[in-house]
């Protein structure tokens, strides 16, 4: 049971409140937690390419951003590319840092616990002899993947490795970088 | 057809309650009995089993332990016999087939003929069906599958290695029993606690009922369905008090691997979550030792110094995929849950997942539910915690009773 937020005002900039009444609300209607995410990628040159994301479902019915954002890739130069954006790799690991950031600072407002600074460095091991095709038994994607989170808090050390803890085992992009996901790829 | 004032369904620990309860409050009623008394006790447990509770903590209703050895893990077999000794108006051999109706006018069709009630407590326990993922069609037909309810022993497995699924006590338990007869064995960790069987010289449930931790009320929990899916107590009952953990299971050859995620082509894929899962448990491990060590110091009780755990140790690189046939697998065991088995029970009283809704064993007016997790605390899981739900329970149903007379 958790009653530091009762005695507590912590403010992190997470509003708990209405994420909790979400929380009761959807344990009620299963259909209306039933989301699907978007993102329209469209090709520029070489490497370069564009993703739109803006629309998506959820709540039993089309929902919108509130407004449309971009997000560039490409490769660097090292790679004989124009460098125009970050890897999808480096895409993907900024995804991680944020969905469990974002989860550490929700779990650290539920549980009354005042943040000061956090900072997420995020590092993934990759043999590009997989991407280029030069060795069959070496994967494309990670061989692994480390966070490293610098966390200042009014709280104990303990507390911080819990927050941690906590924000694995509730993160979306957690998940779907450490569990396989069927994945259908068709040409209209 | 027969008429009585309550059929209580099952007569385990918590149906044998349930009926001196109401012995107690002068209600008429049977015990409907499948089998034999402790029917599940007998026939779906494995050959080894121990309880993981001290005996203190297994007396049932009305007979506590008188035992010489308060302390000690008394064997299934011993166990079952404290049910032969019973006395309580139990029909066994009789099987339920349904049951409908409402307080006053409750029908309970057996396969021994029908029997009209005015109230209806089900005390067929929590762990009647195996809970297994939706994956495990997808493994190669040529492996065996059991789950804890069908596992006997080691010699009963084809030759060959084996993948237990889940380190709960029935997973941890199994997985130390296979490598103890030499099997390879790999265990699929996932959401799981960590618990020595002894702290600063007692039992760690000894301690843990001391600090009260085994107390809050259902109506005081703040998130009930969380506590409802706590995993079970990872625990052993072995002679030398061993500690079941997944250090020792690694330290006699268990391999460790992340949660099993999905089964493809004949391969098991693990999840790459397992650092965290350990992580979590070994602070949820010393939360609950900083608990203990706190109320000691205020309460001055006698006991040995703290100590504290070293961390789960890992795998350099847990493995995420096991080629089942390249790897010699022949056998997968599903220690993944349980359920209760209410199939017989023709109500609306069921949420969308098909679990019973019940407030506090509950169900509705006239109808009770026993020995679910949590389900009026966690005393509610333990063999002698059946006494006090059943009290409280049987004073619903007495009031039930008193309102439609």
């Amino acid at each position: 049971m958790n009653v530091q937020n009762q005695v507590k005002a912590v403010q992190n900039g997470v509003n708990t409140e209405a994420l909790l009444g979400a929380r009761a609300a959807l344990a009620d209607m299963p259909a209306a937690a039933q989301f699907t995410w978007r993102a329209t990628c469209e090709w520029v040159d070489g490497t370069h390419s564009r993703s739109v994301v803006k629309g998506f479902f959820g709540l039993g019915e089309e929902q919108s951003h509130t407004k449309s954002f971009t997000v560039e890739s490409d490769h660097p130069p090292q790679f004989a590319a124009a460098d125009n954006g970050p890897t999808p790799i480096e895409i993907v690991l900024s995804a991680l840092a944020s969905c469990l950031t974002g989860g550490v600072a929700a779990v650290a407002q539920h549980r009354g616990i005042q943040l000061h600074a956090v900072t997420a460095k995020v590092e993934g091991d990759m043999d590009i002899a997989g991407v280029l095709g030069i060795d069959a038994d070496v994967r494309n994607g990670f061989s692994a993947v480390r966070v490293s989170f610098d966390i200042d808090a009014d709280a104990t050390a303990d507390e911080i490795a819990a927050l941690v803890a906590q924000s694995q085992k509730r993160s979306a992009v957690f998940d779907i970088v450490t569990n396989p996901t069927n994945v259908s790829v068709s040409v209209a | 057809m027969k008429k009585t004032t309550t059929v209580i369904i099952g007569a385990g620990h918590s149906g044998l309650a349930m009926s001196r309860a109401l012995e107690a409050r002068g209600i008429d009623h049977l015990v409907l009995e499948r089998g034999q008394p402790g029917n599940s006790w007998r026939t779906e447990r494995w050959d080894s089993l121990s309880l993981l509770t001290p005996n203190w903590m297994n007396g049932l209703s009305g007979r506590p332990y008188a035992g010489t050895d308060p302390d000690g893990y008394m064997t299934v077999g011993a166990f079952v016999r404290a049910f032969d000794a019973w006395d309580a108006p139990v029909m066994t051999g009789t099987t339920v087939l349904s049951v409908t109706g409402s307080a006053g006018n409750f029908r309970v069709q057996t396969d021994q003929g029908l029997i009209l009630c005015d109230t209806v407590v089900i005390a067929t326990g929590a762990c009647a069906l195996p809970r297994l993922p939706a994956f495990a069609d997808a493994l190669p037909g040529a492996v065996r599958q059991m789950t804890p309810i069908t596992y006997r022993n080691p010699a009963d497995l084809p030759e060959g290695g084996v993948l237990v699924v889940g380190a709960s006590a029935s997973g941890l338990q199994i997985a130390r029993e296979l490598a103890l007869a030499g099997r390879r064995t790999v265990l699929a960790v996932g959401n799981h606690l960590r618990l020595p069987r002894d702290y600063r010289g007692a039992d760690i449930l000894r301690w843990m009922d001391r600090v009260g931790v085994f107390d809050l009320p259902f109506d005081q929990v703040d998130d009930l369905e969380r506590v409802r899916r706590t995993p079970s107590l990872p625990l052993i009952g072995t002679p030398t008090r061993e500690t079941l953990d997944l250090n020792a299971l690694q330290a006699i050859g268990v391999e460790i691997a992340g949660r099993l995620a999905a089964v493809n082509d004949g391969k098991a894929l693990f999840s790459g979550s397992l650092a965290n899962l350990c992580t979590a448990a070994d602070l949820k491990l010393n939360r609950l030792l900083d608990t203990i060590d706190t109320w000691i110091a205020r309460t001055g009780a006698n006991a040995a110094p703290p100590e504290r755990h070293v961390p789960t140790r890992l795998p350099g690189s847990p493995r995420l995929s096991l080629d089942l046939r390249t790897e010699g697998i022949r056998t997968v065991i599903w220690a993944t849950g349980y359920r209760p088995d209410h199939r017989w029970l023709h109500l609306p009283v069921f949420d969308r997942k098909g679990r019973i809704r019940h407030d506090g064993g509950v169900v509705a007016d006239g109808l009770c539910v026993m020995g679910l997790p949590y389900l009026r605390s966690r005393h509610s899981t333990h063999i002698a915690g059946a006494a006090a739900d059943a009290a409280a329970l049987a004073d619903h149903l007495n009031r039930s009773l008193a309102d439609a007379a």
